[in-house]
């Protein structure tokens, strides 16, 4: 099962490499990390999507490092989270038409031509993302760059619901 | 008035306002200029001759003390060399500050004369480290390493400082307020945690205390023994808290584990509550954890929440400083029992007692034959009244010594638990002794282990330190001589060091120390007298050991601690 943590780090040199150190030797996977400034100059914000049970290490292994200052486990029903990638399709002459109706679906925007190719710009929910490529694949794929994700919960404030956000 | 100092200078004015003493270490290129200012300070400079036995001094000394222990070198191999200490220091929980020169700014990269990437190397085997790249930032950077490594769960830091930076000018600034936005270690345990901690122990029938390194790294052995006592619970101590409470306190059962006693091993075992402090459920503790302590529910006390739950799932975890939280649970217990006794758990005390009965820890000194180490531990002890600080090196010695040394107050023993590094005896004690000079400090050492680190023999003559050395001298890599002939058909491969080379007795004076020797069991009285009647220098004492000896009582690597190997007939 796939958590999304999104760790807010004191922006200094070398933090990225202390949290990705961190998940090397204590053997946790990550499946995709993002980072960033933020809001505040003096922080960073990384979105991390990890594989595997160990949630609760994970979180306790992220606020052992100094510059660790919060992490949030993001539930995904109160998440709001992006992706955006680059896909690279064939593209026959013959079977563009067809290829651009389908991609139109997903509103991607075609970014680059070549004599046998498009390259189509996606942005949108994971899940959004991965359908197109599903639908892509049966053109053929020639080459694929994701972002990795990015997380943000729901500003839950003005309902009544609280929010239920859980933070280590 | 504003006053310009180099690097350098503000590097040795930072130490001294950190309070150090004394640092360990061996100079370089790159921190070369960091020793022309020391010549100056009133901090003592103890030259070490490799940069491993720096960084063992410097935690054999924060041991001692309970203060910051501070090791030195140069860049590249310098700095490379200090990093068994490092984590050495890491897994222990010792509070150590290394100060690594690094090559000039401009040159980091460049593959340049004695560079490595010092940062990254020490990154997994530090609690933190830093690279200074503005010669503004030492001072304060200097004092966020020493409050880093002291407080919360300490631990080594290091301070990586390019040349460029030591040679560069600043106006002297005083550190200001530390500023750590993403640390604040938690000192007081949840009050409704520690209540129903109480609760859950003035229930228990079979409870045990596992004391662990973090009594004696958080001052709290006064606060244990009182609340063991008003609580009236057992108390075992791990490999890294014996001395947490003194062996000869009735409700001690002396340590655990691999090679701990019986009765401290099945009492864990059998247990229905393990009120753990301190201590991190380490696998030399809990051998297989899947049948490990099958009944008990846990309580887990600890300053690093990451350690709760990590190994073993705590009905209730408490995340604070171990001697604050205990003075948390006398407060809470005193309530609870509002003057009444506490439990008698009659059952439960005569079955440990039985057990301790049935199954001593014992050995045989035939007078004839080859010299028992555990006799020459007890005969030391006796001698010495048990009051010295013993320092251990890893393997069979260190074991026997943890089992037979009746440890009576904290602070006593050295030893390197986690990372189990060979050759740590020697610098340890070194560091130990010149951090409490009043005391006898006494390594008990390995033959293998001696002569990882016995270089720094001469560091101890010269510095005069007159530490004392017991080199048990089985003429073999002995614990692992001991898997091979219980689990290899005793195939010995590569475990023997030969009886006659080196002679310690000449290399001992060689370096500048006495050398003694004793062959026989009825020599080992007398040569430690000896030993412990020279205080002017150090002392290195040569006991020819029975090479077939074996520890036991053993849980062999994965097995279950239900499984007490008591003897090598155990295993037939």
């Amino acid at each position: 099962m796939k958590h999304v943590i999104s760790v807010t780090v004191e922006n200094k040199p070398g933090v990225l490499a202390r949290i990705s150190s961190m998940f090397a030797r204590r053997g946790f996977n990550i499946h995709s990390l993002t980072v960033g400034p933020t809001e505040d100059p003096r922080l960073s914000r990384m979105t991390v999507v990890v594989d595997g049970p160990e949630m609760e290490q994970i979180v306790k292994q992220l606020y052992k490092l100094v510059h660790t200052v919060k992490v949030t486990e993001l539930d995904p029903t109160e998440t709001v989270e992006r992706e955006i990638m680059l896909v690279r399709v064939n593209a026959e002459a013959s079977r563009r038409g067809e290829l651009l109706d389908a991609a139109n679906l997903f509103s991607a925007k075609v970014v680059d031509v070549g004599a046998s190719t498009v390259t189509f710009e996606v942005a949108g929910e994971p899940s959004a993302l991965n359908d197109f490529l599903e639908l892509m694949r049966t053109y053929g794929i020639t080459s694929l760059v994701k972002s990795g994700r990015i997380a943000m919960a729901k500003d839950l404030k003005t309902t009544t619901k609280r929010s239920r956000l859980r933070t280590a | 008035m504003a006053e310009t100092l180099t690097g350098a200078q503000a590097l040795i004015r930072a130490l001294e306002h950190a309070e150090v003493d004394v640092v360990f270490g061996v100079p370089g290129g790159a921190i070369l200029p960091a020793y022309d200012p020391i010549l100056d300070s009133p901090i003592r400079h103890v030259l070490a001759r490799h940069e491993q036995g720096a960084g063992h001094m410097a935690s054999g000394y924060a041991h001692a003390t309970g203060k910051v222990g501070v090791c030195v070198a140069t860049s590249g191999p310098g700095a490379t060399n200090l990093i068994t200490p490092l984590q050495d220091a890491y897994m222990d929980s010792v509070p150590v500050v290394a100060i690594t020169g690094q090559v000039a700014t401009r040159a980091i990269g460049m593959d340049a004369f004695q560079e490595a990437h010092t940062w990254g190397i020490s990154m997994p085997c530090t609690k933190h480290n830093y690279l200074v790249t503005r010669v503004d930032e030492l001072p304060d950077v200097i004092a966020e390493a020493f409050h880093l490594a002291a407080t919360g769960r300490p631990g080594p830091v290091l301070v990586d400082i390019p040349k460029d930076i030591l040679n560069a000018t600043m106006t002297w600034h005083r550190p200001g307020e530390i500023d750590l936005p993403g640390y604040k270690p938690s000192v007081k345990g949840h009050p409704k945690q520690v209540k129903a901690a109480v609760e859950m122990i003035h229930r228990s029938q079979r409870p045990v205390l596992y004391a662990g390194g973090g009594i004696i790294k958080a001052e709290a052995s006064e606060a244990l023994r009182h609340f063991a006592e008003q609580a009236n619970v057992p108390v075992v101590t791990t490999l890294m808290a014996r001395g947490a409470i003194p062996d000869s306190h009735p409700l001690a059962l002396g340590m655990p584990g691999m090679h701990g006693n019986y009765t401290a091993i099945t009492a864990m075992q059998r247990s229905d509550l393990l009120i753990t402090i301190g201590a991190r459920f380490d696998d030399r503790v809990t051998g297989d954890v899947a049948t490990f302590a099958p009944d008990a529910k846990v309580i887990h006390v600890d300053v690093d929440p990451a350690e709760i739950g990590k190994v073993r799932e705590a009905n209730v975890p408490i995340v604070g400083d171990a001697r604050t939280v205990l003075e948390q649970l006398i407060e809470t217990m005193s309530s609870l029992l509002d003057g009444a006794e506490p439990p008698e758990r009659e059952p439960w005390f005569s079955q440990l007692a039985a057990w301790q009965e049935e199954h001593p820890l014992t050995y045989h000194q035939d007078p004839d034959g080859p010299i028992q180490q555990q006799y020459v531990i007890e005969q030391l002890h006796r001698l010495t009244r048990g009051d010295a600080i013993v320092v251990a090196g890893v393997g069979q010695h260190q074991m026997w010594a943890s089992q037979f040394w009746g440890f009576e107050r904290p602070r006593t023993w050295i030893n390197s638990g986690g990372l189990g590094t060979m050759g740590y005896a020697v610098p340890a004690a070194i560091g130990a002794k010149v951090g409490m000079p009043d005391e006898t400090v006494f390594a008990i050492d390995g033959d293998g282990c001696f002569q990882m680190t016995s270089q720094e023999l001469i560091t101890a003559a010269i510095d005069g330190i007159p530490v004392k050395i017991a080199v048990m001298n089985n003429t073999s890599l002995g614990m692992v001589r001991q898997w091979q002939k219980l689990f290899y058909g005793e195939r010995y491969s590569a475990v023997d060091l030969t009886d006659h080379t080196p002679d310690y007795v000449k290399l001992a004076e060689a370096m500048g120390c006495v050398g003694l020797r004793a062959e026989t069991p009825a020599e080992v009285v007398p040569t430690l007298e000896k030993a412990l009647a020279i205080n002017d220098r150090p002392v290195v004492v040569e006991f020819k050991c029975d090479p077939e000896a074996m520890v036991f009582p053993m849980i062999p690597a994965g097995g279950s601690n239900d499984h007490v190997v008591l003897g090598p007939e155990d295993l037939a």
